[in-house]
């Protein structure tokens, strides 16, 4: 069943799902929206690199990723810098520098908008590998650390006190997100990226009473908007990455809307969405 | 030993938050923090856990210590989905009976299953603390744990914390503004504002010029009483040694005041 793109394409979009949910959760619990950006615009310089050396695709993003995430970490570990102004600049200056990097390679015929946008067509047995292979190593790392991650999500310092290693845990979480980048990226695009990481996730929100179920709803939210999204981009003619996260748009849309229905139900448990960082990308 | 600190300070832009702090905390032993907003307290706390490293002096602590904080201030994120009972398990692993009975011990069972932002300011204090006293640590750091708790919670709590250095036998340092229950339930306070202004027994702290002028005569007469108490206690002919300050006190309530308890010492203040 590997034969035909689509299947491929599908099966390579669950696998994403299934490691774009747990990771979207903590993008939301840390409003690491921002900081999700800048590092998947970096895919693209990546991308550039990987064409420049003849290196693998996946592999070039994901080792630029690592680095522009640790750059990252750096900077707002000196609190005064890490801005909203200054990753807003880091995003769109590492994509413009990988755009005009891949322009200046006249000698490769690259299709820009398949890495920008997602291209289902160009997924080979060899991605599907990379991402189930990829996929399975991120959520086992993910599983291993997930109570430290966590408790440093929830507070670093009381973390910190109490014998967690907050420092080691961040740094692998961005690895992880370098990771989901770099197997994702054929499949989304880098530009929707983020998008894809935090709207199943903002959506389960509302269904979750803990930090465990919120994982696993945004993992079948996700599920739902890849078959949803690759069909129409099918059936439509249109980009996969945007058709994707307009899918999971309208699951975001649909578990905000029944409001009164919901809230008799969940009652007391439940506080809604109300952070401008969510929904933005 | 659990803690100790030597000579520590924190500096931040070039400026000392606090300095020149020395201190051990050892088992079965509530040390108490006390000093006026941005004295250091806080920082002192953080500098005693690791939370921040000493810029100057020595800091030590056991090896593998097991330790818990209830911070100042906490501010979960409102996207959180968390029960009460899951931020109960959120360093350490726990069962339901272990959770049950922290829950217990600070009259929370009935808020298990609720998410955590939906708690009231005092409800989400108990919480904290219940979360702390989980699993019997070896050292508690307690940062003004009781604000927004109502006045029985109040006591109950402090009451919690006595009893839970007893059974335990573990350390607790203590950060608080309640004077009367500083000097009536703390092994040793420190007088904090910037530097340590003064520490020793609670009597000794009381009654030391240097806290007299950091809180002002009125508080410094009000637990005059306990330095009675306290002094009265020590001698060792039974004697009272009654300085010509709290004389007039000492007459008029000495009696009452030696079996004091939390409630009458606070109407004092
Ligand atoms: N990271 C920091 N950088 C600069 N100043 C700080 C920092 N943390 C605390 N301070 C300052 O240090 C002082 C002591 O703070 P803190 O220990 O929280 O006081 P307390 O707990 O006694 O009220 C305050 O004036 C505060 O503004
Ligand atoms: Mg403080």
């Amino acid at each position: 069943m590997f034969d035909d793109f689509f299947s491929r394409a599908l099966i390579g979009g669950f696998g994403v799902a299934v490691v774009a949910g747990p990771l979207g959760c903590f993008i939301i619990w840390r409003r690491l929206a921002y900081f999700g950006d800048t590092l998947s615009h970096s895919a693209l310089l990546g991308v550039a690199i990987a064409l420049l050396l003849e290196l693998n695709i996946t592999l070039s993003v994901f080792i630029v990723s690592v680095l522009v995430a640790l750059m990252l970490l750096l900077l707002q570990k000196r609190a005064s810098l890490s801005s909203d102004a200054l990753l807003g600049l880091l995003a769109h200056s590492v994509l413009a520098i990988g755009l005009v990097a891949l322009a200046f390679m006249t000698w490769v015929r690259v299709d820009l908008m398949g890495f920008l946008f997602g291209d289902i067509l160009a997924i080979t047995t060899v991605d599907l590998a990379l991402i189930w292979g990829g996929g399975a190593v991120v959520l086992a790392f993910l599983a291993k650390i997930w109570r430290a991650l966590f408790a440093a999500t929830v507070s670093y310092d009381l973390a910190l006190a109490e014998g967690n290693k907050p420092d080691q845990v961040n740094l692998l979480f961005m690895v992880l997100m370098a990771a989901v980048i770099a197997v994702s990226m054929k499949i989304v695009g880098v530009l929707l990226i983020t998008a894809l990481l935090i709207i199943p996730a903002a959506a389960a929100r509302r269904f979750a009473t803990s930090p465990e179920q919120m994982a696993v709803i945004a993992i079948i939210l996700g599920i739902v908007s890849v078959y949803i999204g690759l069909n129409g981009s099918l059936e439509f003619d249109t980009p996969a990455g945007p058709s994707i996260v307009v899918a999971a748009l309208a699951c975001f849309v649909l578990s905000v809307l029944p409001v009164n229905i919901l809230r008799k139900r969940t009652g007391r448990s439940q506080k809604n969405l109300k952070d401008p960082d969510v929904g933005v990308s | 030993m659990l803690v100790s600190l030597e000579n520590a300070g924190i500096c931040r832009s070039e400026k000392w938050l606090v300095r020149g702090v020395s201190m051990t905390v050892d088992r079965g032993e509530i040390v108490t923090l006390i000093g006026p907003n941005g004295s250091g307290k806080s920082t002192t706390a953080k500098m005693a856990l690791g939370v921040v490293a000493a810029d100057e002096g020595v800091t030590k602590r056991k090896d593998k210590l097991h330790a818990k904080y209830v911070p100042q201030k906490l501010r979960l994120n409102s996207n959180l989905p968390l029960s009460v009972t899951r931020f109960l398990r959120l360093t350490d692993s726990a069962d339901k009976v272990q959770i049950h009975s922290a829950l217990r011990a600070t009259e929370t069972e009935h808020l298990a299953a609720v998410q955590m932002s939906n708690l009231s300011g005092g409800e989400f204090q108990r919480v904290m603390l219940a979360r702390a006293i989980l699993n019997s640590p070896e050292f508690l750091v307690l940062d003004e744990p009781v604000q927004g708790v109502d006045y029985n919670g109040e006591i109950m709590l402090y009451k919690l914390i006595e009893d839970i250095r007893d059974s335990l036998n573990c350390g607790i340092l203590l950060i608080s503004h309640d004077l009367h229950i500083v000097m009536s339930k703390t092994d040793r306070v420190i007088c904090l504002n910037g530097h340590v202004c003064c520490s020793g027994t609670p009597a000794k702290v009381a009654s030391s010029q240097e806290f007299k002028s950091l809180f002002g005569d009125r508080a410094a007469s009000g637990l005059a009483l306990y330095e009675h108490h306290h002094d009265h206690e020590h001698l060792p002919d039974g004697s009272i040694r009654t300085d010509k300050r709290t004389k007039t006190q000492n007459n008029v309530s000495s009696k009452n005041l030696v079996s004091n308890d939390v409630d009458e010492a606070n109407e004092n203040v």
